[in-house]
């Protein structure tokens, strides 16, 4: 690229919904089932068969808009889009055109440490289409109904989005939110996830919009950046030598990390939009919307204030914490049993708990340790019957084997040396093992004791309960001391 | 056995007088005697109905407790009612040899009721027509005059029970198909108003307008069917509308005494036919006999409802019928080389012309560029229908009309100029677009045919129009005359 081109981002991302019926008919949305076993009557358009709205989609989506600080529409209206394609039976699509349920929002991403607002234009529920297979046969086309009829919220941002970096950074803000909300499992490779980008390019940030260039289908954060780099490139490097984009709807490709031509405008269907007569307004009253706010989980934000007021978090901590749902939910099961402090908790949860989740590649929920068992680890450490660097041994371990704490410092012989003769033995050992220290101490300075306890420890390999060894060492210098001729 | 009314054979039947095989077997003999005249009848399995017949019979001989009045008897069904006994194929070629694995709600609750699932009814192609020559099984002949139209789009039910080929069957009405249909055959049949019976099953021609109903020879008749097929079924129809109750024969008898009626001058003052008109006196005039006020009221904005219902129909159906693509069910044409030859060649195949004109304009209605010239205005004329009634029924409780501008026509006559055909609705729509309940029933001859006269209520006043229906069939015969020669 020769020139400084700025870019435009805008969005489009269907999350399917966590529903367990699909949004108009009464089968399953489990993923994986054989192909149509999960297509009823009215997924597969039988003559005489009608929609039936899920009612839980709609609050799903109303708990999006809460959380994005959308508004909630009174009235909203489903739509029908009519084109022709194997894997859709009706013909069309249900989708809400003309009174989507949620008009604006925003959401906050963070890049390179710089805050940024991207603002939603709306968001709306539709039904996704069935599958088309072509590699079951060379001369037919397999069609699978079991997607058709899934609940989708499609979230459309503004075109506020400047940079590839900025989109990625909005689509996992999004990701972690509707995970967060549960109206989402965030499973991207199963496509639960799916983003349309819209990008054109533009010489200067005042200059008006270029033509823009939609690229459909993209499953994951990666292929998002990948595709936007390349068609930048592409743009600019068609500006630049002189030419014009066309307004065109493109597909990434994997395989190569380029974007392919798919339609150009002139195709773009005529979508014969109308309201679906088959499905009367919906009223969402204020009762409803306020029942679902009753039951909202706490937004990360709210969760980060709370952290810093009731536990006195760093904001650092605070804020890492309250954006991941593992961390959080971590963080408040064993809090909520008082057997550690709050500070321990958020050190290790950031420290060795993160490690083993980045390391093993394992959420904290499909790990095979409990928050009772780390609860119990941590607990130990605050009561100082474990040191720190032998508990994060026991952790270790924890992670790979699921056993509980006590059973593996029983195991590994990790268990506190409290025998108050072996102890003494040592603090004697030390002090004559170190007679310089000792004269030092005696003259006055009162440092030396934390060193005496760090050589006690050492002695004991960790395994001495310093409560214990700390007690008695201070006893035995107190003597030592008024025994100063 | 095939003159008398519902209540009567359920009382035959209940006291073992007659059994349902026997019933069953009269009108299938019926049926193998007359439909040949009139094509009626399309699908008809006689074992199936006969084994139907034995098994309430068998459940009578046990214990008649828990049977339903209308238990034993036949009931046939427009082609477009989805049913487990026989093909649904809306007589069109895209649906041959389609079998549905459902039964609508309004067949299974009838069916629940013990009623004897009687085979299925000829109509226009996907209730698109009003003479039941838009029929891939050819069309169904008036039982009074042969060479006339029976009317459509539940020509076949008409002519099925004017020919006494069964006692009770079922109808749909978008713009008419159950009242034109009645007036034409000199029967009874109510549209309810929209939301009383279930959708659901009934394959869709234009969403927001289409109504079942049934059709017998009497208003007690279709007041007893009523108060089976109605019933709230959020399950599977968000349309459905739950009533309070559901039992319509409550007050058949009620005194129309005081009761207001309205005349609207816009159907009234211009009468093409005059022979039609003096019916109509004569019916208003039996009607003041029972005590009713009548007065003159004003619809000023029914007159653009042709243009109105000519829109919203098309573009509704545009849309339901996309889904006959030869894909998963129906006709798919030999003459597929790929996907997009596949639904050109079998939507060209399988659809009549009616159906193709109705599906060219809707979609054309609906196209960018036009859906507000047409579609949205066309709804905001729906709405001045509606208010034109709502400020009706502040001054009256019923409204009296003709059902049709003329008796049934000539078969050929008008089906090279669709814009006449659809003119013939121009009385029965308003009350689709207004979603409102309105029977048809026989008040007298002209030129030697059925004349049909409307009563119109407010909406979910089923119960009062058909109130009124009776009074008048009880001072009156007109209801009990059958064509000479299916005597």
């Amino acid at each position: 690229m020769g020139k400084r081109w700025h870019v435009v981002i805008g969005l489009e991302v269907h999350a399917q919904l966590t529903t367990k019926t699909k949004l108009f008919s009464e089968s399953s949305t489990l993923y994986g089932a054989s192909p149509n076993d999960q297509a009823n009557y009215v997924d597969c358009a039988l003559p005489g068969t009608l929609p039936v709205l899920n009612r839980e989609a709609v609050h799903q989506a109303i708990r999006f808009g809460l959380a994005t600080h959308s508004e909630v529409q009174n009235r909203i209206s489903f739509d029908r889009k009519n084109y022709y394609y194997p894997d859709l039976p009706k013909g069309y699509q249900i989708t809400q055109h003309y009174r989507p349920i949620l008009q604006g929002g925003y959401v906050d991403i963070n890049v390179d440490g710089e805050a940024k607002r991207i603002h939603i234009h709306h968001s709306h529920l539709e039904e996704d289409a069935g599958k088309s297979n072509h590699d079951y046969s060379k001369t037919h086309t397999g069609i699978d109904l079991n997607r058709a009829g899934m609940p989708l919220l499609e979230i459309v941002s503004q075109p506020e989005m400047r940079s590839p970096q900025e989109a990625v950074a909005y689509i996992k803000a999004l990701h972690k939110l509707i995970v967060f909300l549960e109206i989402c499992d965030g499973n991207m490779q199963e496509g639960s996830m799916r983003v349309d980008v819209n990008v054109s390019i533009r010489e200067s940030e005042t200059a008006p919009f270029g033509t823009k260039v939609e690229i459909k289908n993209i499953n994951s954060f990666k292929f998002v950046e990948k595709a936007l780099n390349y068609e930048i490139l592409r743009q600019a490097e068609i500006l630049e030598s002189g030419g014009v984009i066309q307004q065109e709807t493109r597909l990434f490709d994997e395989a190569s990390g380029t974007t392919i031509f798919m339609r150009g405008k002139e195709d773009a269907h005529d979508y014969r939009y109308h309201k679906d007569p088959d499905i009367p307004y919906i009223d969402i009253d204020e009762a409803t919307i306020e029942a679902i706010r009753q039951q909202m989980p706490e937004s990360p934000s709210d969760k980060k204030q709370r952290y810093l007021d009731m536990y006195q978090l760093s904001d650092y901590d605070a804020g890492i914490i309250s954006q991941d749902k593992g961390f959080a939910t971590l963080f408040d099961q064993i809090i909520a049993l008082k057997t550690c402090t709050a500070k321990t908790l958020a050190n290790w949860i950031l420290g060795p708990i993160a490690g083993a989740v980045n390391k093993t590649n394992c959420s904290l929920s499909q790990s095979k340790v409990g928050f009772k068992a780390v609860a119990t680890l941590l607990s130990m450490i605050d009561d100082q019957t474990i040191s720190n660097n032998n508990a994060k041994l026991v952790f270790e371990k924890m992670w790979d084997t699921g056993k509980d704490p006590q059973t593996i410092i029983r195991e590994e012989g990790l268990e506190e040396i409290s025998d108050q003769s072996i102890i003494q033995a040592m603090i004697d050992q030390v002090l004559s093992e170190n007679p310089s220290q000792l004269e030092q101490y005696k003259q006055g300075n009162g440092k030396l004791a934390g060193f005496f306890v760090g050589q006690v420890m050492k002695k004991g390999q960790g395994k001495v309960n310093p409560k214990i060894a700390n007690q008695m060492l201070q006893t035995t210098l107190k003597s030592l001391l008024d025994d100063k001729p | 056995m095939h003159t008398k009314t519902l209540k009567a054979l359920s009382e035959l039947l209940k006291d073992k007088t007659i059994s349902s095989r026997e019933l069953t077997q009269h009108y299938i003999d019926r049926i193998d005697q007359y439909n040949d005249a009139i094509n009626a009848v399309v699908h008809i399995d006689r074992e199936r109905c006969l084994k139907a017949a034995d098994s309430v019979d068998q459940r009578r001989s046990q214990d008649d407790q828990g049977l339903s009045v209308l238990a034993g008897i036949p009931l046939m069904n427009k082609d477009i009612f989805c049913t487990v006994s026989e093909p649904t194929t809306c007589a069109s070629k895209a649906l041959q040899g389609y079998q549905s694995p459902f039964d609508a709600t309004i067949i299974k609750n009838c069916r629940d009721a013990g009623m004897v699932m009687f085979g299925k009814c000829n109509m226009d192609e996907f209730a698109m027509g009003g003479s039941n020559e838009n029929s891939f099984y050819g069309p169904t002949k008036n039982p009074w005059d042969l060479s006339r139209v029976p009317g459509g789009s539940s020509g076949g039910s008409a002519a099925a029970i004017a020919a006494r080929l069964t006692p009770a069957v079922t109808g749909t009405d978008t713009g008419g198909s159950i009242r034109q249909p009645s007036a034409f055959c000199g029967i009874t049949g109510i549209k309810p108003s929209y939301g009383v019976i279930s959708r659901y099953g009934v394959v869709a021609f234009a969403s927001s307008l289409d109504q079942a109903g049934p059709m017998a020879c009497s208003a007690e008749d279709c007041a007893l069917l009523l108060s089976q097929m109605a019933s709230y079924d959020p399950a599977h129809d968000m349309t459905s509308v739950r009533q309070q109750d559901y039992d319509y024969t409550t007050n058949l008898n009620d005194s129309l005494k005081g009761l207001r009626v309205g005349l609207p001058k816009e159907y009234f003052d211009h009468f093409a036919d005059a022979d039609i008109e003096k019916c109509m006196q004569a019916a208003i005039d039996e009607f003041k006999k029972l005590g009713v006020e009548c007065v003159e009221i004003s619809l000023p904005d029914v007159k653009h409802c042709i243009s109105a219902y000519y829109t919203i129909a098309p573009c509704e159906a545009s849309s339901n019928l996309a889904r006959f693509d030869g894909n998963i069910y129906g006709y798919r044409s030999p003459n597929s080389r790929d996907i997009d030859s596949m639904y050109s060649a079998s939507r060209s195949e399988a659809f009549g012309n009616e159906v193709k004109r109705r599906i060219v304009m809707g979609t054309y209605a609906l196209s960018s560029g036009y859906s507000n010239d047409y579609y949205s205005k066309a709804q905001n004329i729906r709405n001045l229908i509606r208010h034109d009634f709502d400020e009706a029924w502040q001054k009256v409780d019923i409204i009296l009309a003709p059902t049709t501008p003329s008796v049934a026509f000539k078969i050929d006559q008008f089906c090279n100029d669709p814009i006449k055909m659809y003119q013939q609705d121009v009385f029965t729509i308003p009350v689709n677009l207004a979603e409102l309940p309105a029977l048809s029933m026989p008040v007298g001859f002209a030129h030697q045919m059925p004349v049909g006269m409307q009563i119109i209520g407010p909406r979910w006043q089923e119960k009062r129009i058909l109130n009124c229906a009776h009074q008048f069939q009880t001072i009156t015969d007109w209801h009990t005359r059958i064509p000479e020669q299916f005597a």
